[in-house]
């Protein structure tokens, strides 16, 4: 048997606030991963975005970064980073894919002895090299056909450099959107589909809703996060305002852009 | 509504608890919440009750673990507590009597807690003795508390199960306590009360409780998963989980425990004459 390609999992996404069910996707993922017997996965990244996402109800991002450390921090294999959050304009997803993955070929190479010149390209790679692919649920690959939302590159760079997990609720979501969009076709053995059997249905949304209106949300996400969330008062009918009329950065970022796809 | 005008609810969850996972803790908060919500109700406490090994359900691991694994899962809250009284009777005991054990429990702790207040303690007497006859208990007026079974919709569909129940137990357990259901999908539970006539006679003392997250965590995945070696965790408390690899719980081998053994409430119904 060959030996096993390392692997990091990068989740992108909001944690407005971090569930117990984020922290379910790693696990199966893992889990799922190991029984390929193609992959040994070594890390995993939690990375809330910036404030200037402009996402509706979305709290300060020093806050969803706490929120996250506070909940990971029982796990030995998972960790925050808040390179993406500091950041003071939205960073598209595949920026913040090549940071983390020349942060981490980086250090790779130091770990190895091996010379660490300008090698970021991953044709240069050997088979024991890590990689990175991006942790997404079923909903995730259906943000690829918003008009405006993605541009074409950079799917074909999230798809086809890097690669995706996506964890689905056994229906046919994933492989539907996957056979409707051109990029995602063509680079469908890139795409790892995992499936979960339990129907684990906790949105964030949801559970900013429950503690609008005061009701319990604990064991769907860790006691240290419900603390901090009543320490800090933050999901009030005030804060889900935040944001309320403004449009979504990455679709007021890219349409500045002369992209000539949307041209056509 | 004043808050000595509430009527003080206690909850009791029976099942298996094979083992206990984060959706059994969840139903305790959603029914906590809705009954709150109406303004009628304060939950003071919630109590989990583990089935006894007599129970015979294939899989069923050694009560004292199962019980084990709900007390470390209860230890983060300040209202649910675990009762071993129904896993350590020798035989399988039907729902209803464990609902008279705890009632009975309950009153007795009202009575010792205020034993100075002879007003009370009269009116206490007054309903310990109404307990007897089903008809009065719910409408007594005084300050003790109801005990209400806290279930899934499952539990109302199995009411309809030949066999499983008797008759005379599902009409003391919604009639005499009520019950508290949680469930997905309000049609189920509705439909359920619709098709049968003793839980359409007690319609109104059945809550009907809609989850809005899905959290449809079942202990017969978890046992799925942990025999195949996959991760439970987020699942079930992370004491819990550490309490199964400590003591290489749930196994293929464990699963075939009473693998062709009848389940007791069945041996027990469909013998020669019950109770």
């Amino acid at each position: 048997m060959s030996a096993r390609i390392p692997l990091v999992l990068l989740a992108c996404g909001s944690f407005n606030p971090i569930t117990n069910q984020h922290m379910r996707l790693f696990e199966l993922a893992r889990d799922h991963l190991h029984q390929t017997g193609q992959f040994q996965v070594v890390g995993g990244i939690v990375s809330p975005v910036s404030d200037g996402y402009g996402k509706q109800g979305l709290v300060l991002a020093k806050h969803r970064i706490a929120m996250a450390r506070l909940a990971l921090q029982s796990s030995d294999w998972v960790s925050v980073d808040d390179w993406e959050s500091q950041q003071p304009d939205w960073t598209e997803t595949v920026v913040t894919m090549r940071y983390h993955y020349g942060r981490i070929l980086k250090q790779y190479q130091e770990g190895t002895g091996k010379d660490s010149g300008p090698t970021t390209n991953s044709h240069h790679l050997t088979s024991s090299s890590p990689r990175l692919k991006l942790l997404c649920g079923a909903d995730f690959l259906d943000t690829f056909k918003v008009p405006g939302l993605w541009l074409d590159d950079h799917v074909e760079e999230v798809a086809g450099l890097f690669g995706l997990v996506c964890v689905s609720r056994g229906g046919l979501e994933p492989e539907r959107a996957v056979h409707e969009s051109e990029t995602l076709s063509r680079h469908w053995r890139n795409i790892i589909l995992v499936r979960e059997w339990v129907r684990n249905e906790t949105s964030a949304t949801e559970i900013r809703r429950a503690l609008r209106r005061g009701l319990s949300v604990k064991y769907l996400l860790p006691d240290s996060v419900i603390k901090y969330i009543h320490q800090h008062n933050l999901y009030t009918g005030d804060s889900e305002l935040k944001n309320k009329d403004v449009l979504l950065r990455p679709l007021t970022k890219q349409t500045e852009m002369p992209v000539k796809t949307l041209d056509d | 509504m004043e808050p000595q005008d509430l009527t003080k609810v206690v909850l009791l969850a029976c099942g298996s608890f094979n083992p206990i996972t984060n959706m059994h803790l969840r139903m305790f908060e959603l029914a906590r919440d809705y009954l709150e919500d109406t303004g009628q109700y304060i939950v003071v406490r919630g109590i989990i009750s583990a089935v006894g090994d007599g129970y015979k359900k294939k899989g069923l691991i050694e009560a004292c673990h199962r019980v084990d694994m709900a007390r470390l899962a209860t230890d983060t809250s300040d209202w649910i507590k675990v009762d071993a009284w129904e896993s350590q009777q020798p035989e399988w005991v039907e729902t209803a009597k464990v609902m008279r054990h705890h009632y009975k429990e309950l009153m007795t702790a009202e009575q010792n807690n205020d034993c100075v207040d002879t007003a009370k303690k009269r009116r206490i007497e007054a309903t310990m003795h109404a307990f007897e006859d089903p008809t009065s208990y719910h409408t007594r007026r005084d300050n003790s508390p109801q005990l209400k079974l806290l279930c899934g919709a499952d539990v109302l569909e199995s009411f309809g199960v030949p066999n499983l129940w008797k008759h005379e137990d599902i009409a003391e357990i919604v009639g005499r306590y009520g019950l508290v259901c949680i469930t997905r999908n309000g049609c189920d539970a509705h439909k359920f009360i619709h098709q049968s006539e003793v839980l359409w006679r007690h319609r109104k003392n059945i809550h009907v409780v809609r989850e809005w997250v899905t959290n449809e965590i079942s202990a017969t995945h978890v046992r799925r998963a942990l025999r195949r070696g996959q991760t439970v965790r987020y699942l079930l408390p992370d004491p819990v989980v550490s309490y199964i690899q400590e003591h290489g719980l749930y196994s293929a081998e464990s699963e075939q425990k009473n693998a062709d053994v009848v389940l007791a409430p069945l041996q027990r119904h469909t013998g020669p004459s019950s109770s």
